[in-house]
């Protein structure tokens, strides 16, 4: 039901809602070490730096070592949903669900009129196409605060937006445009992260030159006649960007994770897959035909039980050992608002020799002190990832994916995947947006622009959060994090919740079952360097308001530590050879 | 000036009852239906027990006093 589109089944529905948060902390203080790295971590203070700390002061002295992994101090916050809160969610979907049971019941005879798709009345034998929770839900919950999603925007998504007024006499069956536009409205919903979503400025300007040069369209594949030098222009830099050996540009993000992952994997292999993993990642790791295991979300203790279960076990039944394995994560979870734990899954990945595939989405241009996403953010060498991915769609305001990596990955990914051999290539204006956004990010243009949007939006990010937490929001996620949920859980607050916002004038996403487990709905802010500090005042002040108005204040500040996460359980030492 | 403040208070109150019970996204007759339900289910928990508690603590009262000896029935005795 999420404007994200992410599909319902890359979720574990029933994952518990575990007091999760820990902290990370960065060099100084405490420097007694457990493990003895290769060396690569070692900072300048000479001593190697790890130790989770347990948060809250309690927990002050309380430090878990890992072999020094991290450069930064890595804080994730996940509060405990109140219990109160809780019960009364599960009642409110009580309530819906009776009443929906009821509707049904009254459509089943003909009381009142249907107004969603049935079986055909010669059809009513066969299996039923309309009778899982799925549709239940979509005909009985979600079509009651439909309002809140697919609003036209008629305007270039950048921080603010115009958007098309619209009625319903039907109570959401059926839309009507009134004509009128609703003009300005804030944008705290597009994954504009840098601002390059723009109708004007360098981008638009060199992006139209090329489309007057070159057309729109290009009518071909990159194997046939759709190779422009525009094409590998674009490769070249993003190699360069990304501090890999070579590149490949798709037209299409999705279809990148979809197509390119039976690329790489097939049957014999084993896929492990993080639970929040994107709907496209999900797709393309069914479609190779591969083996899928779920780890829980960014939890390394889980991911090391099953690449050492499936080392020690092998294929089922045969034992053979596993031809590839490959650990799938994202960057940025889109939800959660999560950073992955690279540094220890790089270490996992190098102890247990599994590939990994890292999807950037959410963090290539958003994350790292130079825009070049989780890699940079924690300060780690790209050759470790195996494979990078990651979108055009979101900071540069373009629209494909691309995949990084050695020569040899590309090379063969250029002639075995779908993508390159059946896609259209990218339309040239596109490819001319995201070279220029990404020379600005990289100050290869002249000047600090790019370099100013990083941090702006670095700034914008904590400070939005900061404020979020301190007014008594529940907020998830990485401190860091430019993707802001903040945690609605009631149903009927789903849809107040963007009504309200909306009436001030500011445009929010909120998200529901099943892109979140049914009680954790969300609205999930996308902050953006694009965000001057006075609109950001303003739309706190809103979400304030808004937040006293349905008494969304939650937080108790009760961070409880983690405690399922013994963290001398795992040792990130690589096996010498 | 207060008869607006309670007004606004009350009004309040019944957007959170909305928000809360999920009448807030329920088309109008449903509504009626829903606060027809919980009325009719508040009103009768409230005749019961105004029917029923009187006669149940009196009972009670008679049991306990009867367990704790002659002394208290006789001050009881007495005071009727
Ligand atoms: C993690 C992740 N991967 C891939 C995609 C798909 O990218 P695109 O929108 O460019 O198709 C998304 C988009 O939301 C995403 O969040």
């Amino acid at each position: 039901m999420g404007a994200a589109g992410r599909g319902g089944a890359d979720r574990s529905g029933d994952r518990t809602v575990m007091p999760r948060c820990n902290t990370v902390e960065g060099p100084g203080g405490h420097n007694t070490y457990k493990a003895a790295m290769n060396g690569t971590y070692k900072s300048e203070h000479g001593g190697l730096k790890n130790g989770f700390v347990r948060s809250g002061a309690l927990f002050e002295e309380e430090k878990f070592y890992n072999g020094g992994l991290y450069k930064r101090p890595f804080h994730e916050a996940f509060e405990e949903t109140p219990m109160l809160v809780a019960v009364l969610t599960y009642m409110g979907y009580g309530i819906l669900t009776l009443f929906g049971y009821m509707r049904d019941f009254m459509r089943d005879w003909k009381i009142e009129k249907c107004h969603n798709a049935t079986e055909r009345e010669e059809q009513k034998d066969f299996v039923p196409l309309y009778q899982d929770f799925e549709n239940f839900y979509t005909r009985n919950l979600y079509m009651r605060i439909r309002d809140n999603w697919n609003r036209p925007v008629c305007s270039v998504p950048g921080e603010r937006v115009d958007i098309m007024e619209r009625f319903t006499d039907d109570y959401n069956w059926t839309f009507k445009f009134s004509g009128r536009v609703i003009k300005g409205v804030m944008n705290m919903g597009s994954y504009n992260y840098l601002g390059f979503a723009q109708n004007h400025g360098v981008c638009a300007d060199s992006s139209s030159s090329v489309l007057h040069e070159y057309g729109a369209g290009v009518c071909s594949t990159r194997q046939e006649m759709g190779n422009l030098d525009k094409h590998e222009e674009l490769e070249r830099l993003v190699a360069r960007f990304l501090g890999v050996e070579a590149a490949l540009a798709y037209g299409m993000g999705f279809a990148t994770n979809s197509m390119n992952i039976p690329a790489l994997v097939g049957k014999g292999c084993l896929i492990l897959s993080d639970e929040l993993n994107h709907a496209s990642l999900v797709l393309g790791a069914r479609l190779s035909g591969a083996t899928i295991r779920i780890f829980k979300h960014n939890n390394m203790q889980s991911l090391e039980k099953l690449l050492r279960d499936a080392i020690v076990q092998g294929q089922p039944r045969t034992h053979r050992p596993w031809k590839k394995i490959l650990i799938v994560v994202e960057g940025i979870y889109s939800m959660e608002g999560s950073i992955v734990r690279l540094p220890e899954v790089i270490a996992l990945k190098k102890k247990y020799r599994a590939y990994l595939y890292l999807d950037e989405a959410h963090s290539i241009g958003a994350l790292g002190p130079n825009g070049r996403g989780v890699v940079d953010y924690f300060g780690l060498d790209p050759r470790d990832v195996d494979i990078m991915m990651g979108t055009f769609t979101k900071s540069f305001g373009g629209a494909g994916g691309y995949i990084g990596g050695s020569k040899v990955l590309i090379d063969y990914l250029r002639k075995n995947s779908h993508s390159t051999a059946y896609a259209t290539s990218m339309s040239p204006p596109v490819a001319e947006q995201i070279i220029t956004a990404m020379k600005c990010i990289m100050g290869e243009d002249g000047s600090t622009l790019g370099r100013q949007r990083v941090e702006q939006l670095a700034e914008n990010t904590r400070y939005f959060r900061r404020r979020l937490t301190e007014m008594g929001f529940i907020i998830y996620g990485n401190s860091d994090s430019p993707v802001v949920p903040l945690m609605l859980y009631m149903p009927a607050k789903i849809g107040a919740f963007g009504r309200e916002m909306l009436k001030r004038n500011i445009g929010v996403v909120v998200v529901g079952f099943p892109a979140t487990p049914i009680i954790e709905s969300r609205a999930r802010f996308c902050v953006s360097a694009a965000h001057t500090k006075e609109m950001l005042d303003l739309a706190l002040t809103k979400i304030s308001e808004v937040g006293d108005l349905l008494q969304l204040k939650y937080s108790r500040h009760h961070f409880v530590p983690l405690l399922d996460r013994p963290f001398d359980e795992t040792t990130y030492e690589e096996t010498e050879d | 000036m207060d008869v607006k403040y309670i007004k606004d208070y009350l009004s309040w109150l019944y957007y959170q009852y909305l928000l809360i019970t999920c009448s807030y996204v329920l088309e109008p007759w449903e509504k009626s239906i829903f606060n027809t339900l919980l009325l009719t289910a508040i009103a009768m928990v409230i005749y019961s027990s105004y029917v029923f508690i009187p006669i149940h603590v009196r009972l009670a009262m008679e049991f306990f006093s009867g367990i704790c000896g002659g002394q208290h029935e006789s001050t009881i005795a007495l005071m009727s």
